[in-house]
């Protein structure tokens, strides 16, 4: 096997995947590819954009690095460590909001601390300062369903940022949202990010979003999803979306992606037809 | 905005009646519930009155309400079924009529509670064990599956065989009547559990006991309660057959003699007394459910709008 030879893998980096392939199903007649030899470093503090369009696998990265799906080919390293399972230091943000109904704010923020048995003064004590960094400190006592959708993600991040990660997995938290909250939980994702210090890899297929987040943007194909350029991102922060720079770059983001849309429409109706 | 407007105008007259009484809103829909469960009894009440009027109704087979509810003394001695068979003993020293009421309501409604009781208790371990193990699952589940079809009719000589007579059938036949299809019911809810809350659960490092203990039990536990409502009327319909048999007395017992003795009136009786403790059962499982599952919305009036 190919990827024997990184076994001794000594990088730094927080997330190294080197030849990483994913098979759903392998082995029977429903299996399939939907990724094939990926190789990413992502920097410790990197904000990284996974872009491509729908059902190419990038979510399926996301659950890789996060541990709790099986590649089927590769090797993923977090820190030196290979990845064998899900760990606290590896949060991951799903699409929809999955705050527990039956938690309050605070409890929900708190969940990983109370599935370590810590005290309810230390898991009170980290939910305050979590939400706090969040902006949502009146909200402790409150219950999920008291909240906009907007603040049910704020709240999954900082029930995420509770974990103390050093990297953060994103699969398109914000889908859900309207534009404007979206643009503003953008800002505040870059605020908390700043401030956490930790690697972020967000998924989404919005041109716009990788525009206003990354420092590079991982662009994929079609169906098996493969890496098919990565684009480095210098605009500054805070980043103008209706700048010269911002447009050149969204401009090119859609031409790289234009190809691979069309691909993957063909596909879905080559598939409807048989 | 138009259908609030349009239920608005036709809600019935008693309700804004009450609304100039100054009642609070919460009172006033609760009367007006009431109001409304009254008019329906009443109509189907009325209708039976009207076909008695008319004589199509014989009240020696179809006694109309105002005969079976209009001597309730003399219907009510007839529950004293415990002292009835005993040799020996005067029926005149039993208990008063009203408080043999009483008892057969409350031996019946406890057997059916006990049931319950014991066949959610029983049926949720069961089936989180069996998606929690799983040996015990390829060691059980094909049992389960096969008997749950098994109508609790059949289950009647097994429980008089096991449990001889007094409250153990009958409360065995609630339990067996429930169990089999509230553990099918369990599992398929924990396979219904969304993905992302146990995900979550397993990026925060928790084991599988916790997972089920934390995640799974309280997310299943909604639609549980909601099918342990729906199989409540169930085992009012079971505990009857149960008592019709192996019991001294319950309502069932009551129904049976009603029958032997040829005596509409004591059938219908009876009839109106489960249907209305089967209402307030229900009513009270239901406060049970707002109070333990305070975190699930009511969707009951989502539809209403339409």
């Amino acid at each position: 096997m190919a990827s024997d030879s990184y076994a001794d893998w000594s990088s730094q980096d927080a997330v190294v995947c080197r030849g990483v392939g994913k098979t759903w199903a392998e082995g029977t007649a429903r299996a399939h590819e939907a990724l094939r030899g990926i190789d990413l470093d992502v920097a410790p503090g990197e904000f990284v954009v996974l872009l491509g369009p729908s059902g190419c696998g990038k979510s399926t990265l996301l659950y890789l690095i996060a541990g709790l799906e099986r590649q089927t080919s590769g090797r993923i390293w977090a820190f030196r460590d290979p990845v064998e399972g899900p760990s606290p230091d590896r949060s991951l943000i799903f699409q929809e909001t999955s705050l527990f109904p039956w938690l309050t704010v605070w409890q929900n923020v708190s969940f990983g601390l109370s599935i370590k048995g810590a005290p309810e003064a230390e898991r009170r004590a980290v939910a305050r300062e979590a939400l706090a960094r969040v902006g949502l400190s009146e909200a402790m006592d409150k219950r999920p369903d008291e909240l906009s959708g907007g603040m049910r993600q704020r709240v999954a991040v900082a029930r995420a940022l509770a974990m103390r990660p050093k990297v953060l997995l994103m699969d398109e938290p914000f889908a859900a949202l309207d534009v404007q909250t979206r643009a503003k939980m953008q800002d505040f994702l870059l605020d908390v990010w700043r401030d956490s210090g930790a690697s972020v890899l967000f998924v989404t297929h919005h041109i716009d979003e990788a525009v206003a987040l990354a420092d590079r943007v991982v662009i994929f194909t079609a169906r098996p999803g493969r890496i098919k350029s990565i684009i480095p991102v210098t605009l500054p922060r805070p980043r103008d979306p209706f700048a010269p720079e911002s447009e050149a770059l969204r401009r090119l983001l859609t031409e790289e992606l234009r190809s691979e849309v069309d691909r993957a429409f063909a596909e879905q109706e080559a598939l409807a037809a048989g | 905005m138009r259908s609030t407007m349009a239920s608005m105008a036709a809600l019935p007259r008693p309700a804004t009646l009450l609304a100039s009484l100054g009642l609070s809103p919460g009172l006033r829909r609760s009367l007006a519930r009431f109001g409304w469960a009254a008019l329906s009894v009443g109509l189907f009440a009325g209708i039976w009155e009207l076909l008695w009027a008319i004589g199509w109704a014989d009240p020696k087979l179809l006694p109309p309400p105002h005969i079976f509810l209009g001597n309730i003394p003399d219907q009510a001695r007839y529950f004293n079924t415990a002292t009835r068979w005993q040799i020996g003993v005067n029926p005149a020293d039993g208990p008063s009529p009203y408080e043999a009421v009483a008892m057969t309501i409350g031996a019946t409604g406890l057997r059916v509670m006990v049931g319950l009781l014991i066949a959610a208790t029983l049926s949720i371990a069961i089936g989180v064990l069996i998606r929690y193990f799983g040996l015990f699952e390829k060691l059980v589940l094909p049992t389960i599956t096969l008997l749950s079809p098994v109508s609790p009719i059949a289950w009647l000589p097994v429980a008089i065989f096991i449990f001889g007579i007094g409250n153990a059938p009958a409360i065995f036949m609630v339990v067996i009547a429930l169990f089999f299809h509230m553990v099918l019911s369990t599992i398929s809810q924990i396979d219904n559990v969304s993905r992302a809350f146990i995900n979550v659960a397993r990026t925060m490092g928790a084991s599988k006991r916790q997972i089920y203990a934390r995640v799974i039990v309280p997310a299943i536990l909604p639609q549980l309660l909601i099918v342990l409502r729906l199989n409540l009327f169930g085992a009012w319909m079971v505990v009857l057959v149960a008592e019709s048999t192996g019991v001294g007395f319950g309502l069932g017992q009551v129904i049976m003699m009603a029958r032997n003795t040829f005596n509409p009136s004591l059938v219908f009786f009876t009839i109106a007394l489960i249907g209305l403790l089967g209402f307030l059962s229900d009513w009270l499982l239901r406060l049970v459910q707002k109070r333990v599952l305070y975190w699930v919305p009511e969707t009951a009036g989502v539809l209403r709008g339409l």
